[in-house]
């Protein structure tokens, strides 16, 4: 492990501002995402989705469509191994397969409007259209449940006849839509709540949401007669989608070759897969190659969202605003299947405050929806909407200041999390004086406007990564990367192999392997991947380093340790040897005679993942006759560790506050009696665009660097998203002069609270 | 299925192509002129992605038909940069890190040219609202803005009598 191997004060590369490697391929339309690739004889797959909220399949009749001129296959879930079981590791948690397969194409039952039910392959899109049309499916339609509340109580539609509540002793005595009850604690809180000098107590609500990546689903299957198969693909992990289709296809891994396409957003919602397990089975049937591409449509239908929320809270503190109890319940829509993240948003909910007594409780809830996916920081911004909601009323019970009723709560190092970890190289005590600190802080609020303040925890990850350094001919160096870069990942791993290397970064490059050409790594999810990733990266290029100098020892036949390494060149500090010094270059000249090639690749399990903090403020109004909400100004401050590039760590808070301003007020799936969803399009589920919103400011706290990462990073994707809904409603509360407690803040809900 | 036969001019280049009728101008670059860089997120003039400028007019490729294309000149992203030299535009997304997917990028690009071909001076606010139909899931637009705004300048700069 790398801990405490720090650069830190003469740093060259990293904390600078490059160009990213494969940007000049992504301004000039070059980069092939997942929809861009092309093969000879390949064919269109198209999925048959069901127009029902829950229905029993009676039969699909298949034949009419078989005999269609260019329909060449045709799968239904009898073309998956029934057999598929066990669990493969996926972002932030484990996926069942024989969910993950019936949700790919449903088996028996269809569980939410969209499910796929077949899938058919043809010479032309408009042939595979017409196609699905000629499949005939017989449906027995079933009452329906969507909203979590109604989906617990004792009458409702059960979606799985053997779902029986895990968590809960003794065993329940019947199924019901109650996956898993979760519980988690500490501390005395009745004492805490009956000793408290002021409760505060509310009940909040969030919709469902989507992750709204740009580009939909996508994937081109290829089945080799001789079983050996190539997916192309945009997904955040090539290694998972490998691990996923051979369970449901039953295949060995060495037959599935995956190869990773850019991809064009993710936050979470392609780690998993919908659509490849289907273009292979096509593809298997048939010989030739199959490409699916979702429409927009089917990605809000049958794609990932994240969980809409009920959570009630409840406050104990004392009067100098020291909290001293919390109690929580989180119930998380999961969709069709098991596996929302509510056991994460009881971890995280109360993260940043140390709260020495707690009692939490969480239900994992199925229901009439699309299975959930992760997003970015899953399960934690709605339990810190509900915290940071009743801190709020804290505040203003008390009279405080929200920033200093939040320093006097935060966690420092030392304190220990409500899941048993000890908070280490933790920067939110930092980073909310920054804010406080901060010009807009320090601004006052502008006329007719209100401010809102909030923090937000994620955990981060580390986990399994491979990366190699190969030193060029020329001196020059690839890097090869085992995870999808999302949103620059080739320029911090490019940067942190030249600033171990000691070379300009234009004389790094860095690739992305397929499966087939790099050691296994988890997916680019949990924040992980500058981090992990990163991490083998530097250990590989601190092997190249020890290779370089063994060579120039070799060569000006001295001892090793007298052979120093700095900016690209060996020099010889043995006074007793008159020698030059040997640069990158010459030594790479000359491999064939000092041991071959020079090259190193490693792969690692790496821990010591920092945690994150940060800390939002938000100035918005509101047209009093439209109930529109303008953010007028808002401010992202980070714990960031280091910056490995600013610039994409900036991009980072800057695009995880928009998705959060957006969760706040506008977003959400929006269901009808018939269990259908009423918005399935961009021009109905609104996403914040550029008129929506003002510069968002960010504020990078690089006071604790992380020791157990070469270069300190820590994870950031995935904190900035927690904050921006409780910043938003926080201020939302103050203008309409009452709580707010359901997201989204839409105009005709904030118009109907302030008509109240 | 009868198909037309269209001729157009895309980035200075004739080009010849079949067309159904209900194909859009989209599929077609994709699929028959294989100009993959104008990409679908939405198929439904929503999210920009597919923003092409056909007669000096932006347009959402998605949102038109192939067989409109007779006669026009259409601009796509792999015609922006001229002769290998990025466009101000370009360089300025890639130095601000106005991208992290890059999947609505080339969208955002030609939008943006579209912008500045008629108004070289934006405010913020004026290119908030022109690129308003332009989705971007990852920035937040700041950084889209910001290398929008420079790339006028740069542009204007350029355009100064010496």
């Amino acid at each position: 492990m790398s801990d405490g191997n720090q650069g830190g004060v003469d740093l060259k590369v990293v904390g600078q501002r490059p160009i990213r490697p494969d940007g000049v391929d992504k301004v000039t339309g070059r980069a092939q995402f997942g929809a861009d690739f092309h093969l000879p004889g390949m064919l269109t797959g198209r999925i048959k989705r069901s127009p029902y909220a829950h229905a029993r399949i009676v039969s699909i009749d298949t034949r009419a469509a078989e005999k269609l001129p260019g329909v060449k296959a045709i799968v239904t879930s009898a073309d998956f191994d029934a057999g598929a079981a066990g669990e493969v590791e996926a972002g932030e948690s484990h996926a069942a397969m024989k969910e993950v397969a019936a949700n790919c194409l449903a088996h028996g039952k269809v569980l939410y409007q969209g499910h796929a039910v077949a899938a058919v392959a043809a010479t032309l899109p408009e042939i595979a259209a017409e196609a699905l049309d000629l499949i005939e499916v017989t449906y027995e339609v079933l009452p329906h449940v969507i909203d979590v509340e109604e989906a617990m109580a004792a009458d409702a539609p059960v979606l799985h006849d053997d779902m029986y509540t895990k968590g809960v002793t003794p065993k329940p005595g019947k199924a019901s839509n109650v996956a898993a009850k979760h519980v988690m604690g500490r501390g005395d809180v009745a004492a805490a709540f009956k000793a408290a000098g002021v409760i505060v107590e509310g009940r909040y609500e969030t919709a469902a949401v989507h992750q709204g990546y740009i580009e939909p689903h996508a994937c081109v299957a290829s089945w080799g007669a001789d079983g050996q198969s190539t997916i192309w693909c945009s997904s955040q992990g090539q290694f998972l989608v490998r691990a996923m289709v051979a369970k449901i296809l039953n295949m060995p891994l060495s037959d599935i070759k995956v190869i990773p396409a850019e991809i064009g957003g993710g936050f979470g919602g392609k780690t998993t897969v919908y659509l490849e397990p289907v273009a292979l089975a096509l593809s298997r049937k048939c010989g030739r190659p199959v490409k699916i591409v979702m429409s927009r449509e089917e990605v809000f239908l049958a794609s990932g969202p994240t969980s809409g929320a009920v959570m009630d809270v409840r406050l104990a503190a004392r009067m100098d605003g020291k909290i001293t109890g919390a109690e929580m319940t989180l119930k998380y829509q999961a969709g069709a299947f098991q596996g929302s993240p509510v056991n994460l948003g009881l971890m995280t909910a109360f993260a940043c405050y140390d709260v020495e007594a707690l009692a939490l409780t969480g239900y994992d809830v199925v229901s009439n929806r699309p299975k959930v996916a992760a997003y970015r920081a899953p399960g934690a911004p709605m339990a810190a909407f509900a915290v940071e909601s009743a801190i709020d009323d804290l505040a203003l019970k008390l009279g405080m200041d929200p920033i200093n009723l939040r320093l006097l709560n935060a966690v420092r190092d030392g304190a220990k999390t409500v899941y048993g970890a000890t908070v280490r190289y933790s920067a939110l005590v930092e980073t909310l004086e920054a804010i406080k600190a901060s010009p807009h802080y320090q601004t006052p609020v502008g006329k007719g406007q209100a401010r809102g303040v909030a923090a937000g925890f994620w955990f981060n990850v580390g986990g399994e990564s491979s990366a190699a350094v190969h030193v060029d001919e020329d001196g020059g160096v690839t890097v090869v990367s085992s995870n999808p870069d999302i949103g620059g990942s080739r320029a911090s791993m490019a940067m942190m192999a030249a600033e171990t290397l000691g070379l300009p970064i234009e004389r790094v490059r860095c690739t992305v392997a397929d499966t087939t050409s790099i050691g296994y790594s988890g997916s680019t999810g949990g924040s992980r991947v500058t981090f992990a990733t990163g991490m083998a990266v530097v250990e590989a290029a601190q092997k190249v380093v020890a290779d370089l100098k063994r060579r120039a020892a070799q060569t000006w036949e001295c001892d090793i340790a007298m052979v120093e390494w700095k900016d690209g060149v060996a020099t010889c500090t043995d006074p007793a040897k008159d020698v030059k010094p040997l640069s990158m270059k010459a030594i790479a000249g000359k491999t064939a005679k000092t041991g071959g090639p020079i090259a190193a690749e490693v792969s690692l399990n790496a821990q010591g993942a920092a945690a994150g903090f940060g800390v939002h403020v938000c100035d918005l109004e509101i047209d009093p006759e439209t109930g529109r909400t303008t953010v007028i100004r808002y401010t992202a401050a980070q714990d960031v560790g280091r910056a490995i590039h600013p610039a994409y760590v900036e991009g980072q808070l800057q695009g995880g506050a928009a998705q959060g301003i957006g969760w706040a007020l506008n977003e959400e799936y929006v269901y009808g009696k018939s269990g259908l969803l009423e918005n399935a399009s961009f021009l109905d589920y609104r996403m914040p665009v550029a008129s929506d919103l003002p510069m968002i400011d960010t504020i990078l706290i690089e006071t604790k660097p992380n020791p157990r990462h070469p270069y300190g990073a820590k994870g950031v994707g995935e904190v900035p998203i927690v904050p921006p809904l409780a910043a938003v409603s926080n201020a939302v509360s103050r203008i309409v002069g009452k709580r707010m407690t359901s997201l989204p803040m839409s105009p005709a809900k904030v118009l109907a609270e302030m008509d109240k | 299925m009868s198909r037309m036969v269209v001729n157009a001019t895309v980035n200075g280049e004739p080009v010849e192509f079949l067309a159904g009728g209900g194909q859009s101008l989209l599929d077609a670059l994709r699929d028959e002129l294989r100009l993959t860089g104008s990409k679908e997120g939405c198929g439904t003039g929503d999210c920009g992605a597919c923003s092409v400028i056909v007669d000096g007019r932006l347009v959402c490729a998605c949102l038109m038909l192939a067989p409109e294309a007779e006669g026009t000149r259409i601009e796509t992203i792999e015609g922006l940069a001229d002769n290998g030299h990025l466009h101000p535009l370009q360089h300025q997304f890639l130095e601000q890190a106005a991208l992290q997917c890059g999947f609505c990028t080339p969208g955002l690009l030609m939008a943006s040219k579209a912008l500045l071909d008629r108004n070289p001076d934006p405010t913020e606010t004026e290119v908030r609202y022109w690129l308003a139909g332009n989705m971007c899931r990852c920035t937040g637009y700041d950084k889209v803005v910001r290398a929008v705004m420079d790339a006028a300048a740069d542009l204007r700069q350029a355009e100064k009598p010496r």
